[in-house]
């Protein structure tokens, strides 16, 4: 068999080993259980709460934008994250260091995040279903939507979450880029209608696909009537699917770009320095 | 010179490697050949480039002159293929903590099979490799769990996975202990004799180098200063020997330029009141001293002579 398929074939199955990793590692799980707690902690308090001009459940609104988030927030910040920590621990200098081996550590990468939003967005989504009515998704049109949003959305993620990981200098800042992203989510709409933030702030946050993400979810999974409280009545389905497009594109041409000079560069004594570096910090 | 440059008669041919950092000159013409099997220590003082001739050998670094070939391929523009000829041996931090030791090798090994031939089935049975290395109780612990010194088998053990004809080891047995570093030893011996494997190697260790290695390389300020096996490296380099006797219950030491004929006029001159005779030749660690302050004392004979010297007995 072709060794780059062979590679390809290699990296599926890493994703799944490491993805299977997460599932039974008790600290990483913890972790999970106890950001998805909140969440559900914080929708459950706003449980009587509308939204403004409806009579519609805000905690049902937050729980599809949450959704969303959860496709943006892991597809930048783990993709991210994994990329500079593995960069910094020796993990792709391996890969390097064996035949098409970064074929197989990418593929694996992409596999393991999917992964994680994959399970995240299910496991919230059917949390959701017992304890928060309204959620339309009685439709295979509702389905449908929430397929493409979140294939789409995993396109638009991943790849500039690479690109960050690789501009990232170690895992210590990386640290900042979840403060960064945590910023971006309050302006996203993801918790509160974005109609009311300052004009100049929604510009912001729809310049970034977290906003989109969190749309179309709602768009998948609130009655049509709740499109009136979104900027300009509408889910805007055609600029939802034109932003994250954008996004996916300019990441699928700059990742590539990065990755490869990042490869480049990986050497035994880059991975020393950097383990000397944390170690001198830790210490 | 009639041999063909970058022909597999030399599983490593290197000539005139310049490396160079901003205007500080890190490898100054490092020349060196390795025959197939042949075990290659490479010495020299913190800062005199070993390691970034390895990296550069191994394809991780451009070099900026000189002509290298491995395995009859330019690293700086070789493909997965030749990749999977060469094998590294890393040393690991906490990367891959979550998996286990048998998973690991598994899953890295496995990108070697469609690289494997009959002669030369690859990658190596992942059980038998455990063993060889000495983990074959902790296959089930999970690499976060291991001992520094297992995690250091586990890294010569992900280096061999692919069975390469050519193996590049960066300082192996840093931290590792004498028991681990005797296993270690035996497992060099193993692949470079019954494998034919060729392994360039750095090391602090000096009893290492002359224990593992048939040819010592001496990297001093960028260039070999000294190319030859241990044996020839202190007979050509140290004329003096050490030589220790006693007389009369009275101790004595005597450097002599030449041991046979001080000893000869020795017993002349005593007959059979001389006792406790030693002569100590130099070891490869006089040797080394000697040279490394030789270099650094600015009075070292041109590099290229001391070399065409060693050339000359090991050729």
């Amino acid at each position: 068999m072709n060794a780059r398929w062979v590679a390809v074939r290699l990296g599926l199955r890493r994703g799944w080993i490491e993805l299977k990793h997460q599932l039974t590692n008790p600290s990483d799980l913890i972790t999970t259980l106890i950001v998805a707690a909140a969440f559900l902690g914080v929708m459950l308090y706003l449980r009587a709460t509308t939204v403004p001009g409806t009579h519609f459940s805000l905690s049902t609104t937050i729980l599809a934008g949450v959704l969303g988030m959860n496709v943006g927030f892991n597809g930048l910040a783990l993709m991210a994250g994994l990329l500079t920590v593995e960069h910094e621990d020796g993990t792709l200098l391996r890969a390097k260091a064996i035949p098409h081996g970064m074929t197989g550590y990418l593929i694996g990468k992409v596999v393991t995040v999917s992964g994680t939003v994959l399970l995240g967005v299910s496991t919230t989504l059917i949390t959701g279903l017992f304890l928060f009515s309204g959620l339309a998704i009685g439709s295979a049109g509702a389905w449908l939507t929430l397929i493409w949003v979140v294939a789409l959305g995993l396109v638009a993620t991943l790849p500039i979450g690479a690109v960050l990981g690789t501009l990232i200098p170690s895992a210590r800042s990386a640290g900042l880029l979840n403060l960064a992203l945590g910023g971006l989510i309050a302006i996203s709409g993801i918790f509160y209608p974005i109609t009311h933030l300052p004009h100049w702030l929604q510009w912001v946050g729809q310049a970034f696909p977290l906003y989109w993400l969190g749309l179309g979810m709602r768009s998948a999974l609130l009655p049509a009537s709740l499109a009136s409280v979104e900027i300009g009545h509408s889910w805007r389905h055609l600029a939802t699917f034109g932003v994250l497009g954008a996004w996916a594109v300019l990441g699928l041409l700059v990742a590539p770009v990065l990755l490869r000079r990042m490869a480049r560069r990986e050497a035994g004594s880059s991975v020393a320095a950097r383990r000397a570096k944390a170690m001198l910090r830790a210490g | 010179m009639v041999t063909m440059f970058g022909a597999e008669e030399f599983v490593l041919d290197v000539r005139d490697l310049r490396m160079r950092y901003g205007r500080t000159d890190v490898l100054d013409g490092v020349s060196f050949t390795a025959r197939r099997g042949e075990v290659l220590a490479l010495l020299g003082p913190n800062g005199a480039g070993k390691t970034t001739t390895i990296e550069v050998l191994e394809g991780f670094r451009m070099r900026s002159g000189g002509q290298v070939s491995v395995l009859g391929t330019d690293p700086a523009h070789a493909g997965e293929a030749w990749r999977a000829r060469v094998g590294v041996v890393l040393q690991s931090w906490r990367d891959h903590a979550k998996w286990q030791v048998r998973e690991l090798l598994e899953h890295l090994g496995a990108y070697y099979a469609p690289y494997s031939s009959p002669g030369l089935p690859r990658p190596w049975e992942v059980d038998e490799l455990i063993a060889a290395v000495g983990l074959t109780e902790q296959a089930r612990k999970r690499v976060r769990r291991l001992s520094g010194g297992q995690r250091r088998r586990l890294d010569v053990a992900i280096g061999i996975v692919g069975r390469p004809e050519l193996l590049f080891l960066d300082e192996p047995t840093a931290g590792f202990d004498p028991e681990a570093r005797r296993d270690f030893h035996d497992l060099v011996h193993r692949l470079s004799d019954r494998e034919e494997t060729t392994i360039l190697l750095t090391t602090h260790d000096l009893d290492e180098a002359e224990k593992l290695a048939d040819r010592i390389l001496i990297l001093a300020g960028g260039r070999i200063v000294a190319d030859g096996s241990a044996d020839e490296l202190s007979r050509q380099m140290s004329t003096q020997a050490e030589v220790r006797w006693s007389r009369d219950g009275q101790r004595f030491v005597h450097s002599a330029d030449e041991p046979t004929r001080f000893v000869r006029d020795l017993f002349r001159q005593y007959g059979e009141s001389v006792e406790d005779l030693e002569v100590r030749r130099a070891s490869l660690e006089d040797t080394y001293m000697a040279l490394v302050r030789q270099f650094e004392s600015g009075v070292a004979p041109e590099p290229e002579a001391a070399v065409r010297r060693f050339s000359v007995v090991a050729g």
